[in-house]
């Protein structure tokens, strides 16, 4: 090897543009939704199969929320969403829990253990949460009643529920 | 001489595209990971007590998923 100065300029461009197109594809590959952008699914199976949509038309506000039988944090969210259903229902907002799990016994011992009171939809294979872009269980989408993405949150903590809740009443507040 | 400075990166490419066959588990993937005997280490009360005993002679203590009380004793 020479340390020839136009092979080695050329070595280096050559380098930063695979470190470039790498990054890209890395991004193009993310594709996490953003607040404005409309939904990039209708609807999902319910418990019967019948498809449930989430934005249904009635709804002044949708909150969908991911969530798995295995995943802790989702444990301590269902109580906090059959809070927000029962202050919030009568004002318009509609609570859908789509399920990851790949088998769905697991879900239903889950569900036996932790009761839900709002409505549930079943998406064994990922295919929604993968359009959505889940990148944390539980992630939850706020949605508006024009089917616009409001907020999205990743996660869920104690220290969170008060932020979330904020978000819920004043996307209620808007209509 | 030439020869191995394309051989060489070409290899290298070939070897790290071995790579991009390989796609981690997505979030909602992870239900196998989740279990507890996927956790390194013994049951919850031997890593406890392992904590307990480290935490006693280091003065420091977490970021192990063992829960603390945030009160400072032991």
């Amino acid at each position: 090897m020479t340390n020839h100065p136009t092979s080695l300029a050329r070595a280096r461009r050559a380098a930063v543009l695979a470190a470039v197109l790498g990054l890209a594809s890395l991004a193009a590959s993310a594709g996490a939704l953003e607040p404005g952008q409309a939904l990039p699914v209708a609807g999902v199976p319910g418990d019967g199969g019948a498809t449930v949509p989430l934005v249904d038309g009635k709804a002044h506000a949708t909150y969908i929320d991911f969530w798995a039988s295995w995943c802790g944090p989702c444990r301590q969210s269902f109580p906090w969403m059959n809070r927000m259903q029962e202050k919030f229902g009568p004002q318009g907002l509609r609570i859908v829990a789509i399920n990851l799990d790949a088998k769905r016994p697991d879900a239903q011992a889950f569900l036996a253990q932790v009761p839900a009171s709002f409505e549930l939809a079943f998406d064994a294979g990922g295919a929604a949460a993968k359009q959505f872009g889940v990148k944390a269980m539980p992630s939850s989408v706020l949605v508006g009643a024009d089917g616009k993405v409001i907020a999205v949150h990743q996660g869920f903590r104690a220290e969170d529920e008060a932020d979330l809740e904020r978000r819920i009443a004043s996307a209620l507040g808007q209509h | 001489m030439k020869r191995i400075t394309i051989l060489v990166p070409a290899a290298a490419c070939l070897a790290l595209a071995g790579c991009a066959a390989w796609a981690p588990p997505q979030p909602w993937e992870k239900g196998a990971l989740a279990k507890p005997e996927m956790t390194m280490g013994g049951d919850v009360l031997t890593q406890r007590f392992d904590q307990h005993i480290y935490s006693s002679k280091e003065s420091a203590r977490g970021g192990y998923g063992v829960g603390g009380g945030g009160c400072g004793c032991n």
